[in-house]
């Protein structure tokens, strides 16, 4: 039975039956975010119902903005009052949301941003499922950026992850995504939320310098992020999406965008060892491998099982963290594997990534759908047969 | 040797950041004096004080004034503020952004802050055009005016924006041309004070591009022409405030009212019931009779 106990952080400790956007909300609540700001789409809803209602009871700050352009900025805004900020939306809300995110990575402003994926382009199929927002997440503001973004494949998942996003964004100050699709948003099955104690909250860094004295905004630490002073604590900040110097300050230079830009880049991809998630199965002696991530990892286990019940090494790699993508990870694995099948509900996406990184001249093939509905776990199956004949030797 | 001193006013400006980029006769450096001076004698404490702007030529003040400052994207000042000032509500949040950027790109997120009645103060610089991309015509252009995207003069009759904020429900509207400085300082330091959406319009030479492009090239030209055409019109309707090309500009308080200032809540006690994922259950007739899983 639901034993729902809210201590002092407002968590739900216990054990319950909900939905992944409901988990992801707990999750939020869980990783200390008290403000909340976003615009009513569908399949994304139910985080901001669900958080409306929640913050309510644990004081935190609950905005329907007028759009999610408002949204986004107005989340980086409270940020920089010192907030866990979040907001969550799916494919045209995250479309609008491209110029913020931007600015966020550009100010280098801790955020959470939730991602039910549904079937595009355009308004496409609302209430169902896709995963086809994979490189928008990280092409799709202009200029260069790395950003973490997370793909949950069950509604404990979104629990964790959405915590675990939040102290991610304090600790890198980057944007982080969880980039969630319809299905895995409106499954309902058994959510376990921890207690108070094992869910630890990371702060971001604070100046360790007195307000006025030599404190400057972005001069980085060895870990190349710089420690973050917020609006009203007397540092008097400045905080640009302009290129700028160590004071904040814009500066219109070649060799200052270089610097700036090159950081903010190296601040992840020199992390990216702590940063990475991944899942394998059967991966030892696998000779067929399928590389998967949130819905379509689940059919694509089920095909996985099938296939080693009929005696086939088949084996799965789930990405957990699509980026960074675990690029060194999968060129390890091509080196052992005879064939790469790619499911997921898109024409083609991460799928690019996996070619690249297999390069050892085995086949990679792309299980496509265009979303509306997940892969048939027969179908991968039928496909990792195909490979398993095709390449035996 | 020139003996470099001190000005009354160095404590405000932001170390390091002058020159200003502003062009010989522009209006900005009468509205960040007139702007500083009032937050002097408002009293508000430089450190609780944040100050939002977009982009363009307006937006540049935030990042010369020694108080948190944050340049955000185009349009988007207001929904930062709205952020900050939610989050943090001692924090007094200040817009100063141009035209084009609140009112144009930025025009959604203004009526909705003032509809909400959210605690801030807006100040629009309003130069009738776009300065810094080079004098393309916007909202606020006169119909008529020429720019570089108006050739021929413009065909679109602009926003009267004191009348906007009105019916957008905020609580003070004002407006005054940066002959007005006085008048400006004096308005600025009441919003300053005054709780919930607060809105001034303040019109600005831009000789360079604006006045170029329509005869008055000279920024002396333009501000006597403020003081020629200006008629102050304390409580007037805003109706009547609509800027045509070298019409009569109407000036003055227009809209000092009272309404409930935006805070998000109420907040209450934990209700079991209202969230034990066992009762939603119940209620759901085809969930009845299976177990967990």
């Amino acid at each position: 039975m639901a034993v729902s106990l809210l201590n002092n952080r407002g968590i739900l400790t216990g054990s319950h039956f909900v939905n992944g956007d409901i988990a992801c909300a707990e999750g939020a609540i869980a990783g200390g975010c008290r403000f909340f700001a976003g615009y009513p789409i569908t399949p994304s809803t139910e985080i901001a119902e669900r958080l409306a209602r929640r913050f309510g009871q644990v004081g935190g700050k609950f905005l329907q903005m007028e759009d999610e352009i408002a949204s986004i900025t107005c989340i980086l805004g409270a940020s920089w009052a010192g907030q866990r900020v979040m907001t969550a939306t799916s494919g045209p809300g995250f479309s609008l949301m491209m110029e913020g995110i931007g600015l966020a990575i550009m100010t280098e402003t801790p955020c959470v941003i939730v991602d039910v994926q549904r079937a595009g382009p355009s308004t496409g199929l609302p209430t169902l499922v896709a995963q086809q927002d994979m490189m928008q997440v990280r092409w799709g503001s202009h200029g260069d950026y790395e950003i973490i973004a997370y793909c949950p494949a069950t509604v404990q998942e979104m629990f964790d992850y959405t915590y675990k996003a939040f102290n991610m964004a304090e600790i890198y100050r980057v944007p982080v995504f969880i980039m969630a699709d319809e299905v895995v948003g409106h499954l309902t099955e058994k959510l376990i939320i921890p207690s108070e104690e094992d869910l630890l909250l990371e702060h971001r860094k604070k100046p360790v310098v007195e307000p006025r004295g030599s404190y400057c905004p972005y001069e980085p630490d060895e870990d190349l992020v710089p420690p973050m002073a917020v609006a009203g604590e007397g540092y008097r900040i400045h905080v640009t999406g302009l290129t700028h110097d160590e004071r904040g300050y814009p500066v219109i230079k070649e060799d200052a965008h270089q610097a700036l830009v090159r950081r903010l880049v190296k601040k992840i991809r020199k992390n990216v060892n702590d940063i990475i998630e991944y899942e394998e199965y059967y991966i030892d002696d696998a000779e067929i491998l399928v590389i998967s991530y949130g819905i379509s990892a689940r059919s694509s286990l089920r095909a996985v099982n099938e296939a080693r019940e009929e005696g086939i090494k088949a084996g799965m790699l789930r990405l957990i963290t699509a980026w960074p993508f675990p690029e060194k990870r999968v060129r390890e694995l091509a080196r052992k594997v005879r064939a790469v099948i790619v499911p997921e509900i898109n024409l083609g996406q991460m799928v690019r990534e996996v070619e690249r990184c297999v390069n050892t001249g085995i086949p990679v093939h792309s299980l496509t759908h265009a979303g509306g509905g997940i892969h048939r776990p027969l179908q991968i199956l039928d496909r990792i047969r195909e490979e398993a004949y095709h390449t035996a030797r | 040797m020139i003996r470099r001193g001190r000005h009354p006013l160095d404590d405000y400006i932001r170390p390091g950041r002058l020159p200003h980029i502003w062009c010989p006769g522009c209006g900005l450096g009468i509205t960040t004096t007139a702007f500083i001076n009032a937050v002097q004698e408002a009293h508000v404490p430089l450190d609780k004080l944040t100050v939002v702007s977009g982009i363009g030529c307006t937006g540049r003040i935030a990042g010369y004034l020694n108080v948190d400052s944050f340049h955000t994207t185009h349009g988007r000042a207001i929904p930062f503020a709205t952020g900050l000032k939610i989050a943090n509500p001692e924090l007094k949040v200040v817009v100063i952004s141009g035209d084009g950027d609140l009112f144009a790109i930025g025009g959604n997120h203004f009526i909705h802050a003032a509809r909400r009645n959210l605690d801030i103060k807006v100040i629009c610089v309003n130069n009738f055009n776009y300065g810094m991309t080079g004098g393309q015509m916007g909202p606020t252009t006169p119909l008529d005016a020429r720019s570089t995207t108006s050739p021929g003069g413009n065909l679109e009759p602009p926003f009267n924006l004191p009348y906007l904020a009105k019916a957008s429900g905020a609580v003070f509207v004002a407006r005054w041309t940066v002959f007005h400085v006085k008048q400006l300082r004096k308005t600025l330091t009441y919003m300053l004070e005054k709780p919930g959406f607060c809105f001034v319009e303040v019109i600005s030479p831009c000789p360079t591009v604006y006045g170029a492009l329509n005869k008055t090239p000279s920024a002396l030209e333009m501000i006597k022409s403020y003081k020629r055409n200006s008629v102050i019109c304390h409580g007037e309707d805003p109706d009547m405030a609509y800027i045509g090309l070298q019409s009569q500009i109407l000036v003055g308080q227009f809209v000092d009212i009272e309404r409930p200032v935006f805070t998000p809540g109420p907040y209450y006690e934990y209700d079991e019931q209202l969230l034990s994922s066992k009762s939603i259950l119940k209620k759901l007739p085809w969930a009845r009779g299976r177990g967990e899983w």
